[in-house]
């Protein structure tokens, strides 16, 4: 019998899902909303993890290990977007960066 | 309540504690110290998981390289300064958390509607030493499972984000 359930860690990481996604859409600064990016991958990673120890099984950590890969990638490039555009116009306010909106 | 639990709970309350405030503050240099405190917190959880390389990865691997990166490009930036953007107004706030605090509730109920997770399979071998340095390198670097090509690619891809940042980030190429 597993010391902690597993339908908790699946809520907790619901949770933190959330507040990632609240944070995507009320926050104005780009580099807070990859914050809120990495809270929700991390959301999804604990889930990974908890239904891996749930059904005896290696593969979940194999998955986290891949997503923290692609992760690291992924704020690479995206700090990189953020610093070019930036130099271009000064300001990163997502408001002013609309080129592609409509 | 077992000590697992309570443990558990502790653990659970600070994770959403500083995830909350990463979203509440303004100050972006504050935010991602909030997060680096997540990520700890997160960590233990994953010992608790018995997923010891995995904690360790996350340790040196978030709440070291990446948020480094984070810090690093906030400064360079010169967004420290709270007045640096100005904030949504409070509908906007109001409809944001209404519309992250119903999707937590869709989540959850389609949880609890679908089918159960059954009971668990875990064994005291697989609870023990699942999550070791030894288990992890044994399956990834194993031809017979799928996850050896996946690792090398990994390395196309990483290097396809060294590129891509530097060509981003340089002035003139």
């Amino acid at each position: 019998m597993l010391p902690v359930r597993t339908e908790y860690y699946l809520v907790l990481s619901a949770a933190l899902f959330a507040i990632g996604v609240i944070g995507v859409t009320v926050k104005r600064n780009p580099i807070v909303i990859f914050m809120c990016i990495e809270l929700m991958l991390n959301a999804v990673n604990l889930s990974f993890i908890a239904f891996g120890r749930h059904f005896g099984h290696v593969n979940g950590q194999m998955t986290v290990i891949f997503v923290m890969a692609v992760a690291a990638a992924e704020v690479a490039i995206g700090l990189g977007i953020i610093v070019a555009i930036f130099r271009q116009r000064e300001s990163i306010d997502l408001d002013e960066v609309a080129l592609l909106r409509y | 309540m077992s000590a697992h639990l309570a443990f558990f709970a502790v653990l659970a309350a600070l994770s959403v504690l500083s995830a909350v405030m990463v979203v509440v503050h303004r100050n972006p240099v504050r935010s991602a110290l909030w997060l680096v405190c997540n990520l700890i917190v997160l960590a233990v959880l994953y010992l608790t998981l018995s997923a010891q390389f995995v904690a360790a990865v996350q340790v040196i691997v978030y709440a070291g390289a990446i948020m480094v990166l984070f810090l690093f490009t906030i400064m360079l930036l010169n967004l420290g300064a709270p007045e640096a953007l100005r904030e949504t107004g409070r509908v906007q706030r109001a409809v944001g958390a209404a519309l992250g605090l119903s999707f937590l509730t869709a989540i959850l109920g389609a949880g609890a509607v679908s089918v159960g997770l059954g009971a668990p399979a875990a064994t005291p071998e697989s609870l023990s030493t699942g999550g070791t340095v030894e288990t992890i390198g044994k399956l990834l670097f194993d031809a017979g499972q799928p996850w050896l090509f996946s690792f090398e690619l990994t390395s196309v891809l990483l290097l396809m984000g060294i590129v891509g940042a530097i060509v981003l980030a340089k002035r003139r190429i």
